[in-house]
């Protein structure tokens, strides 16, 4: 049991552990909070793959940024505890097992095809390289996908104020 | 001994480090309270804390032991677990990124194992202590929301968009120091600041030969101050506006983890301020021939601080004054002597010099809390979207179109 294997262990069961009160909770801030931990486990987990860089960013952009935006609407739309909603006998009682057999089947499918996988790179991943990578040979889409963001910026500028012209 | 060491490295080195390191810290943070409220009370002309103890020096313990023994009330309707998590959270984060912070070069040897004045040194040390601040604004927002009250609320919304603003100008503003070392790893950009322009102005990054990062400094120190919500930007916790901001609803030791918290930031900041803009442990001074003396300076200044303290502690008002104060004299004076000594000399010089910029960071801080005026919320946030932001653009720009022009 290395300690590559057990971080692994940790991180993932974090994860795990995360996701499923992410779903569980009744109060979305729990939820928010939940999705923090596992956004954060994530973080830990590519710094075990050697990506240095993306676990930081994952953890700046996704638990620093995006999340705070979900703990902020939550917050201001008030969000109370979620009542009762589960109406449906069937998804109770059929959702776990019906779930459990996708699991068994999405695990066979990737034991069989595991080797044909490449390893993971030896070395950790510099920055350098990412930038190489990013502004050398996927310049277009890192481009394409600033543009999206921009747009996404400006409409939320555009449906902001038509509010209150109104 | 040496054998049980090499086989038991986290144990017999990183702990020791970690337990120093994180008593010093607590220690500084209680009496940076003290000198907070000393220097802020002697720009009002006035004294501070004088009474507990001699010159008010134990008033943080005083603080400490009131806070410990007050009455924690929690609102009604308050999320429990939220509740006690946010500070936590806050205190954790803040206190945590000190471990990437280096104190020195990398030199001694701790029972025959090789180390370094730090805990950590990581490649991406500068990311992590961002991503510990970008995770600080949950220990603001969770507290002013999980108090349910009005005004805590409106406070901890206030000064987590602030915080999150604020975050964007900080990491833009660094860029240009990144570009210039190359590498985020904090004990590399510290060396890349050695050597000294003809001979005498030191090359740190606020001096650099391809762009002086002066408004990168600039822009950093504004936006650190907005970022740990220190005056003139702490309108979300301005005594007179919003009571207390997010923290109205947390009673003693809570509210103590929150002082400690941002007591703790800006000590961070002001760490980081020295280490990428100020040169970190380099000295000031060339390590030439010439300047040899240069190295007892820190042993000179522990001298002169001893003496003064005996010298006004023989004279003091009270008498548990006068045992206590020549005793710290004395204290300082032996740990002169022990900075003469020809190894322990060599190690100090790194801490001190960058213990000393640090100190003279948070003197600014504690300065502008007493100078300068608050600034309006909306004044706040359009200085840090419409000014800040713009001028660390500017500055990454011109920084890499010197570096190119200058072939560095």
């Amino acid at each position: 049991m290395t300690l590559q294997l057990f971080l692994f262990f940790i991180f993932a069961a974090v994860a795990v552990a995360g996701a499923v009160s992410l779903i569980l909770q009744r109060h979305p801030i729990h939820s928010a909070l939940s999705l923090i931990v596992v956004m954060v486990a994530l973080g830990g987990l590519y710094l075990l793959l050697g990506a240095e860089f993306i676990a930081a960013v994952q953890i700046i952009v996704y638990g620093g940024a995006i999340m705070v935006l979900f703990v902020f609407v939550i917050m201001l739309l008030n969000a109370r505890e979620e009542e009762r909603t589960d109406f449906s006998r069937m998804a109770r009682w059929a959702g776990l097992p019906l779930a459990g057999v996708f699991l068994v089947e999405v695990a066979y499918g990737l034991a069989r095809a595991g080797s044909r996988f490449p390893p993971a790179a030896n070395a950790p991943f510099s920055t350098r390289e990412l930038a190489g990578l990013l502004f050398r040979d996927y310049v277009f889409p890192f481009e394409l996908t600033s543009f999206l963001i921009l747009i996404a910026v400006l409409g939320a500028m555009v449906l902001a104020r038509r509010d209150e012209s109104e | 001994m040496n054998e049980f060491a090499s086989q038991h490295p986290v144990l017999l080195v990183a702990l020791p480090k970690i337990v120093v390191l994180l008593f010093f810290l607590v220690t500084s943070l209680a009496y940076l309270t003290w000198f907070e409220r000393k220097v802020v009370a002697h720009i009002q002309t006035r004294w501070g804390p004088y009474r507990v103890g001699p010159h008010g020096l134990l008033q943080p313990l005083a603080d400490g032991v009131k806070f410990l023994f007050k009455e924690d009330v929690t609102p009604a309707g308050a999320d429990k677990f939220v509740y006690f998590l946010a500070p936590f959270l806050s205190l954790s984060l803040a206190i945590t990124s000190i471990a990437v912070i280096p104190f020195g070069p990398r030199e001694f040897t701790v029972f025959g194992q090789p180390t370094h004045l730090g805990i950590t040194d990581l490649n991406i040390g500068l990311l992590v202590l961002f991503a510990i601040t970008s995770m600080g604004v949950y220990g603001v927002a969770l507290a002013g929301w999980s108090s349910n009250s009005k005004y805590p609320l409106l406070g901890g919304l206030r000064s987590s968009a602030q915080m999150v603003s604020y975050e964007l100008a900080l990491t833009m503003s660094v860029v240009g120091v990144l570009l210039l070392a190359g590498t985020f790893n904090l004990t590399e950009i510290i060396t890349a600041q050695s050597g000294f322009h003809w001979g005498f102005l030191p090359r740190w990054n606020i001096f650099a030969a391809a762009f002086p990062q002066v408004i990168g400094f600039l822009c950093f120190f504004i936006a650190a101050v907005a970022e740990t919500n220190r005056a003139p930007f702490d309108l979300a916790e301005a005594e007179s506006e919003l009571v207390a901001g997010f923290h109205t609803e947390y009673a003693s030791f809570k509210f103590a983890m929150f002082f400690m918290a941002e007591y703790a930031s800006m000590i961070t900041v002001s760490c980081l301020a020295t280490i990428l803009f100020f040169g970190g442990w380099l000295s000031p001074f060339p390590q030439i021939g010439a300047f040899a003396w240069t190295h007892y300076i820190p042993a000179a200044a522990s001298v002169a601080a001893g003496l003064a303290l005996v010298i006004h502690g023989l004279r003091y008002g009270t008498i548990p004054g006068r045992i206590v104060l020549p005793a710290l004299g004395f204290l300082l004076c032996g740990v002169a002597g022990l900075l003469l000594r020809p190894g322990i000399q060599e190690l100090a010089q790194g801490p001190f010099w960058f213990l000393l910029k640090v100190g003279i960071f948070l003197f600014i801080y504690v300065w502008t809390r007493g100078t300068l005026p608050r600034l309006r919320y909306d004044q706040l946030m359009a200085i840090g979207w419409k000014l800040l932001l713009p001028l660390a653009i500017l500055n990454v720009v011109i920084t890499s179109l010197a570096i190119l022009w200058t072939g560095r």
